[in-house]
């Protein structure tokens, strides 16, 4: 694998530190009049999402990550793995771990499209799309009238992720939720 | 930072790569009408501050057959068809003034400054362009520490002038350095404030520690003034001019160093270092402290975390001067840097006499940045590298 130095760091580099694939968040050059200069990098590392700060000499060189981000349709669970299915006509399937897949296993609904994080063309991370549809399985009965900004109540969705909805929402519905934040955005 | 703020900093590592609908808006200057009048009003206040001191106004050429010779600077550098030459000769884009400046004063220019382009490849940040401008003076005659208290004069001066068009408080105290002078703090004395070890006597492994806490480094291959640097640079400077000291600066590393800059409103102060280890002399006088220690008879001005100024109780030693180009281009080789041409003709002037004292060089974008309450210098630039 090719190797970047520090002339070459910019956001969104992925790169190798301590054995992790990370993404470059931010890199400043700290540059003395006299004397040395020096990176201090911001990564986010893309397996725990985690985000380190390292400094680097100036011109010092680091591994490149072979990392790619690609769409993927989330096809079904084993139980143990879930699958998914590239969307570039390939049609080829990925395994993803629980570890891989993380906090996003809440968000999961067949035929979405999710972005999978690919390191030597193993899945580590999964992201869902910023919104996403699903149907409210289970919240206290809807208040009629209660149409405009009153409270709000607990609704558990398809996908398993509690989020907080308007008193008027009805089980059975489908609502829009930004995943980001676990929030309702509208009724779909 | 503000939005505007975050876009600027990014801008010039994503140019190359930025696509063609961004070039569309690339035409525009960074820097708003406001701001450009208000740095020229600022520039002509650093005139008028020179013309009360009677010291003269100087040009010199930016281009030359030498460079600067020091090993932490990279050159731009072009070819010329000189008259007489069959093949193009090599020229560099100075780094500084400071060779033909001394020319003139070894020629019994008396005192100059110049208001001047530099060059610095690989030089970009928000504190960085590779192209910048700087104010160079030199006083002869005049000892290091009035020069010092002249650079205090003229950095409140400009920061206040700042701070009266912008409508904005200042960031520099008012009551600090008017009464009581300067701030000035030895090296060996901040590196023990800060950092609790002493730069002259800490083994090469305690410097490697220190960098691997304080720094977030794997520094195990780290040379003694790579070490030092890393904690002047990272862990020291931020906490200077801040307005913090002792127990406050101390252990701000990581954590410590978002509180840098505008934050400081009101509170920053003009922080001088002094007495740095010989080996970073560069161009200044050695001297030796109370310690008994070699230290560079130089020093350095700080305004919230941001250096600003370097001076020097100049070397008028000719050979002296001849052996430290030669030291650097050794050092260079050594490093696989390119060797740069040495100036024979500064050599020559210092042989002829240049006459003792003291020079300073200011980073003027920098110290109008601050002036203005801006954070990021392209807010003071009109087109900065990734524009021009």
């Amino acid at each position: 694998m090719a190797n970047y130095s520090t002339n070459e760091f910019k956001s969104g580099l992925k790169v190798m530190l301590d054995n992790d694939p990370c993404a470059i968040v931010d890199n400043e050059l700290v540059k003395p009049g006299k004397g040395q200069a020096f990176n201090r990098v911001k990564l986010r590392n893309l397996k725990t999402g985690r985000v380190w700060e390292r400094t680097f000499k100036s011109g010092e060189s680091i591994e490149a990550a072979d990392v790619m981000e690609v769409d993927m349709e989330y096809l079904y669970t084993d139980g143990e793995m879930w699958h998914f299915m590239r969307t570039d006509g390939s049609f080829e399937q990925y395994a993803v771990d629980g570890k891989a897949l993380g906090d996003t296993v809440k968000w999961l609904k067949e035929q979405v499209v999710y972005t999978i994080t690919l390191w030597n063309d193993n899945a580590i991370a999964v992201t869902a799309p910023n919104f996403i549809e699903l149907e409210v399985v289970e919240t206290d009965p809807g208040l009629k009238g209660d149409t405009a900004n009153g409270g709000s109540k607990p609704a558990t969705l398809s996908s398993g992720a509690v989020v907080r909805v308007p008193l008027f929402i009805n089980q059975g519905e489908v609502l829009k939720v930004d995943t980001r934040s676990a929030e309702y955005v509208s009724r779909a | 930072m503000s939005d505007a703020d975050s876009s600027a900093a990014a801008s010039p590592l994503s140019a190359a790569a930025a696509p063609g609908a961004a070039l569309a808006e690339d035409w525009a200057p960074t820097a708003t009408r406001e701001r450009l009048v208000q740095r020229a009003r600022l520039i002509s206040e650093v005139r008028t501050f020179f013309a009360e001191r009677e010291v003269l106004e100087v040009e010199t050429p930016v281009l030359g057959q030498a460079g600067s010779t020091d090993v932490g600077l990279a050159s731009l550098s072009l070819t010329a068809q000189l008259p007489g030459e069959r093949e193009r000769v090599p020229l560099w884009l100075q780094t500084s003034p400071e060779f033909h400046m001394k020319r003139l004063l070894a020629a019994g220019s008396g005192p100059i400054f110049q208001i001047a382009r530099a060059f610095r490849d690989g030089e970009v940040s928000r504190r960085h362009n590779p192209e910048f401008c700087m104010l160079e003076w030199y006083r002869p005659g005049m000892c290091l520490e009035a020069l010092m208290t002249e650079t205090c004069e003229l950095i409140r001066r400009v920061m206040a002038l700042g701070a009266q068009l912008t409508g904005k408080p200042s960031l520099l105290s008012e009551s600090q350095d008017a009464q009581i002078g300067p701030a000035i703090t030895p090296y060996r004395a901040l590196f023990r404030r800060v950092l609790a070890l002493d730069p002259f006597t800490a083994s090469l492994e305690e410097l490697r520690a220190a960098c691997a806490r304080e720094c977030e480094v794997a520094a195990d291959d780290w040379s003694h003034e790579t070490c030092l640097d890393a904690l002047m640079s990272l862990v020291i400077e931020p906490t200077l001019g801040s307005g913090s000291q002792g127990a406050e600066a101390q252990g701000a590393g990581a954590q410590g160093r978002g509180a840098q800059g505008i934050e400081a409103q009101g509170k920053a102060t003009v922080e001088l270092v002094t007495e740095y280890p010989a080996a970073q002399a560069a161009l200044a006088r050695k001297h030796q402290d109370s310690e008994g220690d070699w230290v560079a008879s130089r020093f350095e001005a700080y305004v919230a975390g941001i250096e600003l100024a370097n001076g020097y109780d100049e070397l008028t030693d000719a050979s002296e001067q001849a052996a430290r180009f030669a030291e650097d281009n050794a050092a260079r080789v050594a490093q696989g840097l390119p060797e740069v041409a040495a100036d024979q003709r500064l050599v020559a002037a210092l042989q002829a006499g240049m006459p003792a004292g003291s020079g300073v060089a200011l980073g003027l974008d920098r110290l109008i940045m601050l002036a203005l309450g801006e954070r990021d210098i392209s807010a003071v630039i009109a087109f900065p590298a990734s524009r021009a």
